[in-house]
């Protein structure tokens, strides 16, 4: 399960929606083995495309050196579909090369529903876990558990006969 | 001396969890072959069957990027500090899958395009209408 603070959904959201058409991505890092991402970090898309994305290599050096220095790993990887689903696609799945992140997903397919969902994605098999999404301010024990969409039973990854 | 490489989490099972491993080599291909006589495997994850650097991974040589350095020719002297990163990108498709899409939208408009030309001619004369509108009608509910 994913736990994470609504201001940075907040924020992940905002930034999906201000790249909108483009492909929107970044990270959240967190302390290391916490599984707690606290620091939002918007990264560019160096292919500014609607159907890839891309961290700029050099800005990818210097923002895990930074994590490094800091003690923090890469706790959250997310990026925006800006047509379809917020569910990895082959691309997404040959790329994943942090095995401890949540890959998080954002579309922006609808201008007034937020659609967020996580998965883990290792060695290739991609799992779908819960979003519990911390409302600030609030009572902590009060905290609701949000499963936004549920995983379907077959995955059209290609969307190819809509 | 020799040259620090920094290893990530995803590499780490080749080199026994170690963060940083210590190498040898004129150039990065050398470089990578050394590991890999101590670190079995970890060049193949690096380099692809046709010798090239593979497009998952990030390789640095102090604060550069090696696509900028002549890959995997790429100089290398004592001291220097190679940092390896999983290349972060994907995407909502795959080509084909993009080209299906972009299929997708020139059908759908076309469409469009056909159920607007229908409604006008229907608007003119009810004697021509039924012949036009027929193939817009398959065409909306044929997928």
């Amino acid at each position: 399960m994913l736990s994470i603070d609504r201001s940075i959904v907040d924020a992940i959201v905002a930034h999906a929606r201000r790249d909108h058409p483009d492909e929107a991505c970044g990270v959240v890092a967190g302390a290391a083995g916490s599984d707690s991402p606290t620091r939002h970090i918007p990264m560019d898309n160096a292919a500014r495309s609607m159907t890839f994305y891309e961290f700029d290599s050099m800005e990818q050096l210097r923002v895990w050196r930074e994590m490094d220095d800091r003690d923090e790993e890469p706790v959250v990887i997310y990026h925006s579909h800006t047509a379809t689903e917020a569910y990895p696609s082959r691309t997404d799945v040959s790329f994943a090369g942090e095995p401890g992140a949540h890959y998080v997903l954002v579309s922006t397919r609808e201008p007034d529903t937020e659609e967020i969902r996580s998965f883990r994605i290792v060695d290739g098999v991609v799992t779908e876990e819960p979003v519990r999404i911390v409302e600030a301010g609030v009572d902590p024990h009060a905290v609701q558990s949000y499963m936004f969409g549920q995983s379907p039973a077959t995955v059209d990854y290609e969307c190819s006969d809509r | 001396m020799a040259i620090e490489v920094r290893i990530p989490t995803i590499l780490r099972s080749y080199t026994g969890g170690a963060k940083v491993v210590e190498g040898a080599g004129d150039t990065l291909s050398d470089l990578l072959t050394d590991l890999d006589s101590r670190h079995g495997g970890l060049k193949g994850r690096l380099v692809t069957e046709a010798g090239a650097l593979h497009r998952f991974v990030n390789v640095y040589v102090n604060d550069e990027d090696v696509r900028f350095l002549g890959s995997l020719d790429a100089k290398l002297n004592d001291g220097d500090s190679v940092t390896i990163l999983p290349a972060v990108a994907g995407g909502a498709f795959g080509f084909a899958a993009a080209a299906a899409i972009a299929q997708h939208s020139a059908a759908a408009a076309a469409i469009a395009q056909h159920s607007a030309a229908a409604a006008a001619i229907a608007q003119h004369s009810a004697a021509v209408v039924s012949a036009p509108a027929a193939p817009g009608r398959r065409a909306v509910t044929g997928r």
